[in-house]
């Protein structure tokens, strides 16, 4: 799945090119509308859509598990601090929902790494990701699968 | 400067016709830019296959008059105050150069066609709007080429890389700054003296390429905007709202809601 943009709606405001966490949403050269650059690099976050005050980003659902006619769409009325979203499924049917909206400053969250310690050697070359284990709120080591559970027969 | 007509001098040098005839001749370029750039982006196909798409989807139709008041209500908000910006500098400035601008055609053509040459001196008015019009395009349209533009501010590119997509901008500003500059320098009597001339083809030649540019500029975002709001808030009114979930009646648990920030978190 990945981002497009209705170019009769869009106004060129850059408010998903601002919030894009892959920096894939840019304006285009030609006739300063959004576009996204890098379909394939889109994670689906729905950032731009829920940001975009002219409900002009839509997603394109893969044709195997959301073929024709499906929708998914949101409308964000920051002043309300609401979220409506309309799923509409390929038979018709259709679901509406309404969630508060978050309220988190921005910036307020990101980690400020470059003014965190260096990591070392070991730590650089660890499996371990950034704050790990810390991070994850577990004791000790991550957890793992041994192998022999897995199913025979079958590989993923 | 402000109360003169700057065709009126120029009219005494070139026939009024061949004035008139340069307006007609950026009427047709208008028209020709439009026509080509319709059938070739396919703009108009694309608004009436949406049309229909939404009527499948509408839950009521609507009647004449419904559909009238819907497209009264677009024009006289959505498109005259240009809603569709938000509250904020972008609408502010686009307001300013999108009067400015008209005010500059229409009393560009008036006073072509009805004061120069005919004998009849222009009342101060068209030349006073003439200029105000011009002035309020600069002040609106250099603020938004500057300051306000995306590339700019949620981009963070600077201001001097230019880009196919200010083709309308830049154009349609060359052509306000050089037609206030032509008239400024008429009126300090040069006697003949080159600066009002060289003004006077560098505003001829910046409405050439506003108005030969048309199928490559976004001068038909004046058409297909106004055309899209229209299709936006029927489709609202017929509850087809193009897939979108209905206005939300917002349960008092979700707070006062929050303040949109500017794009620029660059």
């Amino acid at each position: 799945m990945s981002t497009f943009v209705y170019m009769t709606r869009c106004d060129g405001c850059g408010h998903c090119v601002d919030i894009c966490p892959s920096d894939i949403m840019h304006i285009d050269e030609n006739i300063r509308r959004a576009v996204n650059i890098e379909p394939n690099f889109c994670w689906e976050c729905y950032s731009c859509v829920k940001a975009c005050p002219n409900h002009a980003i839509d997603v394109r659902g893969y044709a195997d598990f959301a073929p024709m006619g499906h929708s998914v769409r949101v409308r964000r009325e920051e002043e309300k601090g609401t979220i409506s979203w309309k799923i509409k499924f390929r038979n018709g049917t259709t679901k509406d929902f309404v969630s508060p909206i978050t309220t988190k400053p921005w910036g307020k969250f990101i980690p400020k790494l470059t003014e965190g310690e260096k990591p070392s050697e070991a730590e650089i070359n660890s499996q371990m990701l950034y704050t790990e284990p810390k991070g994850l709120n577990i004791d000790g080591e991550l957890p793992s699968v041994p192998k022999d559970s897995f199913k025979k027969g079958v590989y993923y | 400067m402000m109360s003169i007509n700057p065709y009126a001098a120029l009219a005494e040098t070139i026939s009024p016709l061949a004035i008139q005839g340069f307006i007609l001749a950026m009427l047709a370029l208008i028209v020709i830019g439009t026509v080509v750039q319709m059938i070739h982006h396919k703009n108009v196909t694309y608004f009436f296959n949406n049309a229909k798409k939404a009527k499948l989807t509408a839950e009521r139709e609507l009647g004449v008059g419904e559909k009238t008041s819907v497209i009264l209500k677009t024009v006289v908000h959505d498109i005259a105050t240009t809603a569709e910006l938000g509250v904020g500098k972008r609408r502010v400035a686009h307001v300013m150069g999108m009067y400015g601008t008209i005010l500059f055609w229409v009393a560009s053509v008036v006073l072509v066609f009805v004061y120069t040459g005919t004998g009849t001196a222009a009342p101060t008015i068209w030349p006073m709007i003439w200029h105000i019009g011009a002035i309020m395009t600069c002040v609106g349209g250099y603020w938004f080429w500057l300051f306000l533009r995306v590339d700019v501010l949620a981009e963070a590119h600077p201001w001097y890389r230019i880009i196919k997509a200010d083709l309308f901008v830049l154009t349609l500003l060359a052509c306000a700054t050089f037609g206030l500059a032509w008239s400024y320098t008429q009126s300090l009597n040069l006697e003949n003296r080159w600066d009002d001339k060289v003004f006077l083809i560098l505003y001829i030649l910046s409405n050439i390429a506003l108005f030969g540019g048309v199928y490559w500029s976004k001068f038909a975002h004046m058409i297909y905007k106004p055309g899209a709001a229209i299709q936006k808030n029927l489709a609202e009114a017929d509850g087809s709202r193009d897939n979108l979930p209905p206005y939300a009646d917002a349960p008092k648990q979700f707070g006062l809601g929050i303040k949109r920030e500017q794009p620029k978190h660059y």
